[in-house]
């Protein structure tokens, strides 16, 4: 079969299965994103605002994160949430094994991943902030809160999209490595057809074609972002 | 945790050091080297130079390298006839020579950017004061915006030197023997995943903090013209210009 | 006052003209130097003074006209992406015969003070170290920083810095000295300091052209003032009978302007 067949739609076509494959890329990406959005702003406000413990606790989960290999934090949460996941089954009168689902440990673990990334970028957009417009805030009688809601949180956003599409590009090419967990996203999409099929190459290459896609679609989305967030803002 | 095992462990995953170092070390080489090359290729001015440099960086930093190592290990393989008529299948055969080749051409991809961006950001008057003396291009490279851009892109250059390091785990992916794998391996017999996972992470933090303050080391040495004046405590501001 | 024993032109400038996109910045300038020239080219922003003293070392090449340093007549030739100079290793040798000092003085910022002076006669005109060395020493007591030579630029004020800069022109020992508005970029406070190594160097019967808005430098130091205007030479002459009595209507309301 030659390979523009084999990556057909038709019978026997392996098209459709990568295309579902990149939609499940897609969802792991957004699903660890978001959830990286939430441990990073977490570290973040603990890095510029928590007491002294807590921020020495981002410091170095930032730290780790950034210094230690993406697949072992891809291990660590497969195999450990698969231990605890089956001492808590059995706690509850559970036989065996319980592994963990795929895409929770992908979720969890790109997030964990991204929110150190992401806590570095929300803290510099903070930094960036004209310190003088949080003193006008307070000056016409802004609360803590309303503060935060009208005036700061708003510019961290519009500062952090470049930082943002940085870290999303990340997650994108990190959600390769969730396949070593058996996940069907376009890379282990990718193996299963280069196993069944023993052509690999033409397999390999839709799926980085695939990935390419959507990095550039990304690179262009967020670029159309940043131009938009940074309106009425003065060029240097 | 059981100390006993963790050390064991550390033992163990110890063995797969200098796999990993060897990676490292060889992919930061290699690829700083074709960064350069392609860097010169992209600030040529030349479109028939920088268009195929740009596509190499583009295909290379928008794909996984897990993608890319499997493309030229296995997606390779399948054209073995071809490659063994050109003699050059004892590579292609060899993972460690495919993940060396992918960790190579993606970290080119990466680095070169950086070293473009140092040189573009060389202050445009220091380099037409050297062309106003006379200086060709060739001697302005060399004495002064070469030396002004690798103090530029040092700290960016570390960062992609630990992104390395942390990348040579993904050989493990195709069976090759060093930290990461000899980790998931125990981790699999003996589900004890934190106590390994923090002794490799352990080793991977090590390696990358003694890149990270070498590297601090060499930005040290290479910029006395950043730091505080000799003896003049007046100018201290102008240290962080 | 012009050297007799010297009847070329040490710098010659011939019908220059020079256009960026549509602007014409030069048109049809001509403008001779003789050894002891002191030359004040005067004009307000975007008049091409700039732009002609840049075209002079060929950090700018002209669209039009010649340029003759030395009595070697810079070789130029069209291409497509404009008028280039045909033989750049002519153009890197004749450099050192002009040398620049530019208003931002742009030291080599990795260098000392000291390095910075030596870097071009020993790199480009391959001139032995030590003797290097001794006359860099030499060139930096001479404008008042002997005391610095180890320091790096983002260590010295403005005025020291562009002294220094005014070493490192000096040591390449040039037949023509080049300021591009060599005060403009300092505070008040320190313009005194460079204009007085200027006049200095001009009392020494350095060739010096000079673009400044230093009235009092134009008029007390300079040997000729040209004043540019729109791309054209509007006025020229001694300095005490421009002031005196300004020949154009341009050139009056130029000096009573920015005085």
């Amino acid at each position: 079969m030659n390979s523009l067949a084999l990556m057909g739609f038709g019978p026997g076509g392996w098209g459709g299965a990568m295309v579902a494959a990149a939609g499940t890329t897609l969802l792991l990406a957004v699903l660890g994103f978001s959830a990286g959005a939430v441990f990073g702003t977490l570290a973040a406000w603990a890095r510029i605002a928590g007491p002294l413990p807590v921020r020495l606790l981002a410091d170095g989960y930032t730290t780790l994160l950034r210094g230690i290999p993406d697949l072992l934090i891809i291990y660590l949460f497969y195999f450990g949430g698969s231990v605890a996941l089956s001492a808590i089954g059995q706690a509850f009168g559970a036989q065996g094994f319980i592994g963990m689902p795929a895409l929770a440990t992908g979720t969890i673990a790109i997030g964990v991943i991204s929110g150190a990334y992401q806590a570095e970028v929300y803290r510099g957009a903070f930094g960036a902030v004209p310190r003088g417009q949080i003193e006008a805030g307070r000056s016409v009688g802004m609360g803590r809160l309303l503060l935060f809601r009208r005036i700061v949180a708003p510019q961290v956003l519009r500062y952090a999209v470049p930082g943002l599409g940085n870290v999303w590009q990340l997650v994108l090419k990190e959600s390769a490595l969730v396949s070593v967990t058996g996940l069907v996203e376009l890379l282990r999409q990718s193996q299963i057809g280069a196993g069944s099929t023993r052509e690999p190459f033409p397999f390999y290459i839709t799926a980085a074609i695939l990935y390419l896609c959507i990095t550039t679609v990304s690179t262009w989305g967020f670029g159309r972002l940043e131009a938009r967030t940074l309106r009425g803002e003065r060029r240097a | 945790m059981d100390p006993v095992f963790m050390g064991e462990t550390f033992v163990t995953l110890l063995g797969g050091l200098p796999l990993t170092l060897k990676l490292a070390g060889s992919a930061v080489a290699c690829g700083g080297l074709l960064a350069l090359a392609l860097a010169a290729m992209r600030l040529s001015g030349s479109l028939l130079l920088s268009a195929p440099a740009q596509a190499f960086v583009f295909v290379f930093r928008g794909t996984p390298l897990l993608v890319q190592i499997f493309l030229i290990y296995y997606g390779l393989g399948q054209f073995r006839p071809v490659l063994q008529e050109w003699g050059i299948w004892w590579f292609f055969r060899d993972a460690y020579w495919c993940a060396l080749l992918a960790l190579a051409l993606n970290t080119a991809a990466y680095a070169s950017e950086i070293v473009r961006g140092a040189v573009l950001s060389v202050p445009h008057g220091q380099v037409e004061a050297a062309r106003a003396c006379g200086m060709g291009p060739v001697t302005r490279f060399r004495r002064i915006v070469a030396p002004i851009a690798l103090r530029q892109g040092l700290p960016a250059y570390s960062n992609e030197i630990v992104s390395m390091v942390k990348a040579t785990s993904l050989a493990s992916v195709i069976t090759l023997m060093e930290v990461t794998f000899l980790a998931q391996k125990l981790i699999s017999q003996t589900f004890r995943a934190i106590e390994i996972f923090v002794c490799a992470g352990a080793i991977y933090l090590l390696l990358n903090i003694v890149v990270t303050r070498l590297v601090v080391l060499l930005e040290y040495r290479l910029s006395p013209h950043l730091r505080a004046a000799p003896r003049e405590p007046a100018s201290a501001e102008a240290a962080h210009a | 006052m012009p050297d007799p024993t010297s009847p070329l032109p040490i710098v010659r400038a011939l019908g220059i003209r020079k256009r960026f996109g549509s602007l014409e910045v030069l048109k049809d300038v001509s403008l001779e130097a003789r050894t002891g020239d002191v030359i004040s080219i005067l004009g307000s922003s975007g008049s091409g003074k700039s732009t002609l003293l840049r075209c002079l070392n060929l950090l700018e090449t002209p669209d039009e006209g010649q340029i003759v340093i030395d009595g070697e007549a810079i070789g130029l030739r069209p291409t497509r992406k404009g008028v280039q100079p045909a033989d750049r290793r002519q153009v890197e040798r004749l450099r050192s015969r002009v040398a620049m000092v530019f208003q931002s003085f742009n030291l080599w910022s990795h260098m000392t003070v000291l390095q910075n002076v030596m870097e071009a006669p020993i790199h480009v005109q391959r001139r032995g170290r030590a003797e290097c060395r001794d006359e860099a020493e030499a060139l930096l007591a001479k404008v008042g920083i002997a005391d610095k030579r180890d320091h790096y630029p983002a260590h010295l004020s403005g005025g020291q810095q562009q002294r220094a800069a005014i070493a490192r022109a000096l040591a390449m020992q040039p037949k023509v000295l080049l300021f591009d508005e060599p005060t403009s970029a300092l505070d008040p406070e320190l313009v005194g300091e460079v204009l007085r190594v200027m006049r200095a160097l001009a009392d020494e019967g350095r060739t010096m052209l000079v673009v400044t808005h230093e009235m009092g430098f134009a008029r007390d130091v300079s040997s000729r003032v040209v004043f540019l205007d729109g791309g054209r030479i509007d006025a020229e002459g001694e300095p005490a009978a421009m002031f005196a009595a300004p020949p154009t209507d341009r050139f009056r309301r130029f000096i009573q302007t920015t005085r």
